[in-house]
């Protein structure tokens, strides 16, 4: 490799660590104050499986879409939601991405090619086949991606979308995230295909494993999918395995779970993944940087008024 | 409510309903569970948790935990209950309904007639309603939509008594019955929504049934009737308390089964009282509040003194921010104050 390229590959790494820091440091955060009663609702969160959304949405265009589900703060932040609007809507503010009408299962931005996230489980699966035609049609280069937990897989939503992806020849990305339980579930209690990139193959589409903790595996599984849609080459399934680090949602206690099998994968947390090629002054600086974006994140939430209640009654129509 | 010399305790509605459902599920081998994360080793017991205990003593045979796959939850149970078995399935929560309103709607409310009486349906489907400060996909309130397909029976309990008797008569009726539970009404933490009210009720130790059809006035009053559901319910019997500082008496009705509606139950309450107001957390456009009105107007225009009022949710989809829940959702004051109108 000559410097150039090594230099190129360094700052990427460093772009990569940063976002997946982001994530981890948002949700860790998110996460105290939502005990301490500053964030209402629920949660469900994204420790973990950093690797994928960073991963993937670093070769994304920003006018490239993508769409999410019930889990979506860590797509948010890596499609490039704002990092303060994002935690705003989580605190129900009126300067939340969604104007506080969305809330954590339903974070995005259309101004950065997010659609607001599906809490329905596979309800993006559908959508997406949509973004996908309106692209084509338009004879537009822009790309699709669709995020899933292996859950969805069992959903008659996910086979009709991958379907008609294939026979359409639409230019999505299907980026499965396969954390090995949907809620309390093991994925082998509810397919006896263990590998979601199986099914992907019998409707005609090129699939991939991926190692999901890994975002630079990601990276590059992903980029070569996207180049793939955006020249005409049709859909691809990159199954990434990955595992969530936290509860289901906020009030889980992983009894379905070892915790043997849990320190089993925090050896391979993405954070160490990504650091093991970076300098600690740099990861040191790195963070830095996050914290400060994250502390003027809480600020600028906590500091927002509310919507103001006639609120409620606007955008059902146009 | 049970009589004073039968042995009683205090159960939440979630203990409740478990205990229905285990006491069907000895009485009648062909009775069974399926669902979402409902019987798996150290998990959930369902979405809230009114299953847990009950793989040990069953087994997952007859706990049959699906795949996130709602068509196959309410498919499979159709299915079985077409060949007599009794399925109790769940619904995580009631907004994924939609998801499978084809094996609902054209399938299980419709095998009956198709057949000219020959096929019966008797399956059970279990869905918690309202809103939980989770937005627009986790917070509908959806009995309405189903109060409209003819074949479908649609009960929608509001505390322990009367979950259970409704449950055990659902599980032992020969026809599609759709359960609508409130989230906050399932244990304790609901106090607060529900007005600071008890939430647990005396429940027999032996078997009863309570029957689906049938309302009950909780609370007799001679100026207006009032019909609620759910945390609704419990926020009129909080307005109806309030009022007696008025000097108004309200009689509370909760319907329980929205389908087929008690009529006569209203009837005769309205005209004794000649006002009616219904409340409920559904939407206010066709939800079905609307249906009642139009029964009553039919029936006891005559003995009505004032329009009939409707409070309901505002026609708007859940949202997630706490001031924008309280905005759209029907209020005690809200309930207080229209009554004062109706009766000034
Ligand atoms: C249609 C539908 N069914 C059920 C649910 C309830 N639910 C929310 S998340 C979840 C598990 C999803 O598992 P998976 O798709 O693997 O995603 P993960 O939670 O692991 O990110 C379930 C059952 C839902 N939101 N939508």
């Amino acid at each position: 490799m000559d410097a150039g390229a090594a230099h190129l590959q360094l700052e990427t790494v460093q772009e990569l660590y940063r976002k997946v820091a982001l994530i981890r440091r948002f949700e860790d955060r998110v996460y105290r104050l939502f005990l301490e009663g500053e964030i209402p609702g629920t949660l469900h969160q994204y420790q973990g499986q950093e690797a994928v959304a960073a991963g993937v949405c670093s070769t994304l265009r920003i006018d490239d879409w993508i769409t999410s589900t019930h889990r979506p703060h860590g797509h948010a932040l890596a499609k490039g939601v704002n990092t303060s609007e994002a935690m705003a809507e989580l605190y129900g503010k009126a300067t939340g991405c969604c104007g506080g009408k969305g809330g954590s299962m339903h974070l995005g931005d259309p101004a950065v090619g997010m659609l607001p996230a599906i809490a329905i489980v596979a309800g993006g699966n559908t959508i997406v086949t949509g973004l996908g035609l309106a692209m084509k049609l338009r004879k537009s280069d822009q790309v699709a991606a669709c995020f899933f937990g292996e859950g969805a897989t069992n959903e008659g939503a996910f086979h009709e979308g991958l379907n008609f992806s294939a026979v359409e020849q639409l230019p999505i990305v299907w980026v499965c995230e396969n954390n090995l339980y949907g809620a309390s579930t093991p994925y082998g209690r509810v397919s006896l295909v263990p590998d979601v990139a199986e099914r992907a193959k019998v409707y005609g589409i090129p699939s991939q494993i991926v190692d999901g903790m890994d975002a630079v595996a990601v990276r590059e599984a992903s980029a070569a999918a996207v180049e793939h849609a955006r020249n005409g080459g049709g859909p691809t399934l990159l199954e990434c395995k990955t595992y969530r680090f936290t509860g289901h949602s906020r009030s889980d206690a992983r009894g379905y779970r070892t915790r043997e099998e849990e320190q089993e994968w925090a050896k391979r947390d993405p954070l160490i993944v990504l650091a093991a090629r970076l300098d600690e002054a740099t990861v040191a600086r790195l963070e830095a940087e996050v914290k400060a974006e994250l502390d003027e994140a809480v600020e600028f939430a906590r500091n927002s008024p509310d919507p103001d209640p006639a609120t409620a009654l606007e955008h059902v129509y146009a | 409510m049970p009589e004073a010399a039968v042995a009683t305790r205090r159960l939440t509605i979630a203990e409740a309903l478990r205990e229905g459902i285990a006491e069907e599920m000895r009485r009648d081998p062909e009775v069974f569970l399926i669902g979402e994360d409902i019987g798996v080793e150290g998990g959930f017991g369902g979405a809230f948790g009114v299953y847990l205990g009950l793989p040990e003593e069953f087994g997952h045979e007859r706990i049959i935990d699906t795949p996130i796959s709602e068509k196959v939850i309410a498919g499979a149970a159709a299915g079985a209950a077409m060949l007599g078995m009794k399925p109790i399935a769940d619904m995580q929560y009631s907004d994924f309904l939609f998801e499978c309103m084809d094996e609902l709607v054209n399938q299980a409310a419709k095998m009956r007639y198709m057949s000219g009486g020959k096929v019966s349906v008797p399956m059970v489907m279990r869905a918690p309603v309202g809103m939980t400060l989770r937005g627009a996909q986790h917070g509908q309130c959806p009995e309405s939509y189903f109060i409209h397909v003819p074949g479908l029976k649609v009960v929608a309990p509001s505390d322990a008594y009367h979950a259970k008797g409704i449950l055990k008569a659902a599980v032992r009726d020969p026809n599609p019955v759709l359960i609508f539970e409130h989230k906050l009404l399932y244990g304790s933490k609901g106090r607060e929504a529900a007005g600071g009210m008890d939430l647990t009720a005396e429940v027999p130790e032996e078997d009863y049934t309570f029957p689906i059809g049938q309302a009950v006035i909780k609370r007799a009053g001679s100026d207006v009737t009032v019909v609620a559901t759910h945390v609704s319910l419990y926020r009129a019997l909080a307005a109806a308390e309030t009022l007696t500082a008025d000097g108004i008496e309200c009689e509370v009705i909760d319907p329980l089964t929205l389908q087929p509606f008690d009529t006569e139950t209203i009837f005769g309450s309205v005209r004794r009282t000649g006002r009616l107001v219904i409340v409920h957390e559904d939407t206010l456009t066709g939800g079905w509040g609307a249906e009642v009105a139009a029964c009553v107007a039919d029936e006891c225009l005559d003995y009505l003194e004032a329009p009939i009022k409707r409070i309901a949710t505002l026609d708007v989809p859940a949202p997630a921010a706490p001031v924008l829940e309280q905005r759209i959702l029907p209020q005690e004051q809200t309930i207080v104050e229209t009554i004062r109108r109706l009766v000034g």
